[in-house]
């Protein structure tokens, strides 16, 4: 019933031996929102990157309106009409120019377009552009001057500058109010009315309830689900994106032992529901919850990287409030970070020096290094997690992304811990490591409490003992990993049922 | 990015990176035989303590840059943090007559006081390292100058009240830039030698030895993953630039004592010599990072040069273009063909 601005066919790409996308069909139509959901690593970013030019795919054709779509550089996408809005605002704009120059840029770049600044034209030009696009500010203002969601649309308004064909927006709203996001959905709005096909990348539910005409799912590189049907089904669509292929894996969920951490009434941002979790020893909790959901949150605040908003912590029944890091580690709550390459990895020093890394004051005397107590640390760690190298004093960088996201998790299994808390620590791992890392975490848990953040349900089944749900920065469900509900856990992801916490407890 | 090299078959070094390892030390050894032969007195103990001690007091400076290099900071103010206890140790004897002791203990708070200033402007205000430092260049290149209305400090001369200055260089201080230890051969190594080997053992052994120079190695590749793993990133990079402004004061002090007299116009070179020195140190071995050994080796690699082409009679002026050409060459070595370097 629409024309087709896009067909994606058989797109594949692979960095390495990691396969991202495995053979993408997908279609787009003008005048219609797509909104396109999956996971971390589902290879979202990596489609996004082959339309608009960053990436070449190794295989597979593109079409746009018919005509074969290949670009090689951001450019030579943009001239083709394929215009990407990224996530980070400030990537949109330049803060110290005015808003005329801003949204005249392009036009200012393109070769030909004369030696001399005319800037009376370029402001008129200007201030047509913002009025098309019911972009109400001052062109001659400097963006630096704007808030968030001015820049934001100006942005935009800069993108809708090349007439695009097909416009992407890679989460938007993800630094927007409400009241700003309802700014930017009324000019997309406007947008879609006058043709464009837009594809519109998120996890908020309230964006998508509001803005999608159509949402495809995407899981481990390939489309997982596509919901055309008005009206939209969006508890299948997570569940497409999340996947719950029921690893077949059997936990045998140990007695739990006394309560190792225990919060209070806790209170992650303003205005979010308080909630009281206990964490016990023996036990692996995976607290699972879409991007922004709050698990991040949680896991800076149990490390002292953030203070709770409100409530309390009590660690082993004393009143817990790390003053920094140094102080959790100390009081032994250790933390492994998302996101390895930049919260992680330390790429200057081999692999040895980057287990040894948190406890060096154990691996010294006086301030002097033992380097043969490393080495012997550096060597249990790699037997125990099976990673693959010639010897620990490899490079780092020179391990495949399943093996050094092994390191990072050994190094704080290397000394007993209170409590341990991983931030996704599957992340842009393979099967192999993910089994072996949650394999060693089970099997090290006896005397501390693990909590475990995750996006996929699959990882939460595979791991842990007592599956705890988050939603807008609140826990909003409480599942014993022994036949869970899976609807219902997928139901609390989403968040159409809050009041129904600690529903399926009766399983135990 | 990946190596593909098969599993279970110890390292082994390719012939490439053997060069990129040994390639300088072997460079260097090549150039002491050809100047050996070429240059006739160039192999003698003499020809050596000089080289050592031409590049001494830039050695010691350069191990201050490489402290700051560790922590991914940068020193700018090291010139100018010497110069400035030159003329602190200049004024404390000859203006206010006080002893040696006095005059080495007051430059080293000086330099101290400036490396904490440095740091806190840096981990504190959040300005970026080149701008604080370049700032506190600027600064103290016109603070030493206000006591002494922009003149040089000497003995005899006038101040501002009309007072004539009566103070000396005590013989204690004069003897750290003059007196030579005895090494089988008599009167032959200066102070300065001795004390820049001293501190380039110490800050060796503190970087390489030290959990504390591990951490500031690891603040230095990822400044987010220490402060993760529990290292207060702030205090080891105030510590970096302490001890940078620490040993830049060292060699104002080794400065003041040879030239024994606050002259306002010496130590225009040392910035730019000890900064080439230090990165000059990170193709030493194949680091590809900053490390104390190699700052030594780029250290004495410049004097070697030097002074092998003067004595091959090469005129003064092209010193400038020889230090800058090794530069260059070193900084190719390091981040084109270290494998360091292009894995990340």
């Amino acid at each position: 019933m629409q024309t087709i601005a896009v067909e994606l066919s058989d797109i594949t790409k692979s960095f390495g031996e990691n396969a991202v996308l495995r053979g993408i069909d997908l279609e787009l139509h003008a005048g219609q929102v797509t909104v396109l959901m999956g996971a971390n690593g589902a290879g979202k970013s990596t489609l996004v990157k082959i339309l608009c030019g960053v990436h070449a795919a190794n295989a597979g054709a593109a079409f746009l309106y018919g005509k074969a779509f290949r670009p090689a550089t951001p450019a030579e996408a943009i001239r083709a009409g394929v215009v990407t809005v990224h996530q980070s605002i400030n990537d949109g704009v330049i803060p110290d120019l005015d808003v005329a120059s801003n949204l005249m840029l392009d036009h200012l770049a393109t070769p030909g377009s004369g030696f001399f600044l005319r800037k009376k034209n370029n402001i008129a030009e200007a201030r047509k552009i913002a009025a098309t696009m019911a972009l109400d500010v001052d062109v001659t203002r400097p963006v630096s001057e704007l808030g968030l969601a001015d820049r934001q649309l100006v942005a935009i308004a800069r993108a809708m500058a090349h007439k695009p064909k097909l416009l992407i927006l890679d989460e938007p709203t993800s630094s927007l109010s409400a009241a700003e996001a309802k700014r930017l959905f009324e000019l997309l709005d406007l947008l879609r009315d006058s043709g464009v096909a837009i594809l519109y990348i998120s996890h908020r539910m309230s964006d998508i309830r509001r803005i999608a005409d159509r949402i495809v799912s995407m899981r481990d590189g390939k489309i997982s689900g596509v919901f055309n049907e008005a009206p939209l089904d969006y508890e299948a669509a997570v569940r497409a994106m999340l996947g719950h292929g029921m690893a077949d894996l059997d936990i045998h969920i140990p007695e739990a032992g006394k309560p190792v951490m225990q919060l209070k009434n806790l209170v992650l941002a303003e205005g979010a529901v308080p909630f009281s979790l206990d964490l016990h020893s023996n036990e692996i909790i995976a607290v699972t919850g879409l991007v922004g959901s709050g698990k991040t949150e949680l896991a800076k605040v149990l490390f002292g990287l953030a203070k709770p908003h409100a409530g309390e912590m009590a660690l082993h029944g004393a009143p817990y409030a790390p003053a920094s890091q140094a102080a959790a580690i100390a009081a032994g709550v250790f933390l492994c970070p998302k996101d390895r390459a930049s919260n992680a990895v330390i790429p200057g020093f081999d692999i040895c020096k980057n287990i040894t890394v948190p406890f060096l004051p154990r691996h010294a005397r006086f301030s002097f290094l033992n380097f043969a107590s490393e080495h012997k640390t550096a060597q249990k760690t790699i037997s125990d997690l099976g990673i693959i190298c010639q010897h620990n004093t490899d490079e780092i960088g020179s391990l495949s992304g399943g093996n050094q996201q092994k390191v990072m998790v050994g190094r704080w299994l290397a000394e007993s811990a209170a409590l341990l808390v991983l931030d996704e620590p599957f992340q842009g791992v393979d099967i192999k490591s993910r089994r072996d890392i949650g394999e060693k975490i089970r099997s090290t848990a006896s005397g501390r409490a693990t909590i475990v953040m995750v996006s996929e349900i699959d990882e939460a089944l595979e791991i842990a003992d007592r599956i705890i749900v988050m939603n807008d920065q609140t826990m909003v469900g409480d599942h014993r990993n022994e036949q869970a509900d899976l609807d219902l856990v997928l139901a609390q992801v989403v968040g159409r049922q809050n009041n129904l916490i600690g529903n399926s407890k009766n399983a135990i | 990015m990946q190596s593909d090299t098969p599993i279970n078959t110890k390292p082994r070094r390719t012939l490439t990176e053997r060069a990129i390892k040994y390639g300088f030390l072997l460079l260097m050894a090549g150039m002491l035989v050809f100047f050996s032969v070429v240059a006739e007195g160039f192999a003698s103990p003499f020809s050596a303590v000089f080289i050592f001690q031409s590049v001494a007091i830039t050695g010691i400076l350069a191990l201050g840059v490489t402290a700051t290099l560790v922590v991914d900071g940068f020193d700018l103010s090291i010139g100018s943090t010497a110069t400035s206890s030159l003329m602190l140790s200049a004024y404390v004897m000859v203006v206010l007559e006080l002893n040696a002791f006095v005059a080495v203990v007051a430059c080293l708070i000086l330099g101290a006081v400036i490396g904490l200033i440095n740091g806190i402007l840096i981990v504190k205000f959040r300005v970026p390292d080149l701008l604080a430092t370049l700032g506190m260049m600027f600064l103290l290149i016109g603070l030493q100058r206000i006591p002494t209305q922009g003149r040089s400090i000497a003995t005899g001369m006038t101040l501002s009240d009309g007072r004539v200055t009566e103070g000396t260089f005590s013989p204690a201080f004069l003897a750290l830039g003059r007196y030579r230890f005895d090494f089988f051969i008599e009167n032959l190594v200066p102070v300065s030698v001795i004390v820049l080997l001293a501190v380039g053992v110490l800050v060796w052994g503190f970087m390489e030895l030290t959990r504390h120079g591990r951490l500031m190695y690891a603040i230095g590749s990822n400044a987010r993953a220490a402060s993760l793993a529990g290292t207060n990133v702030n205090r080891y990079k105030v510590l970096a630039y302490m001890i940078s402004g620490v040993l830049a004061s060292i060699g104002g002090i080794l400065l003041a004592a040879r030239l024994g007299r606050g002259d306002i116009a010496s130590g225009n070179n040392l910035l730019l010599d000890s900064v080439a020195a230090a990165l000059i140190g990170f193709a030493v071995l194949g680091a590809a990072k900053p490390n104390a050994f190699g700052t030594i080796i780029g250290a004495l690699f410049i004097g070697i040069l030097l002074q092998g082409l003067t004595m091959m009679n090469a005129p003064y002026y092209t010193q400038d273009f020889v230090k800058g050409a090794v530069l260059v060459v070193a900084l190719v070595f390091t981040f084109a063909f270290s494998k360091r370097a292009g894995a990340h």
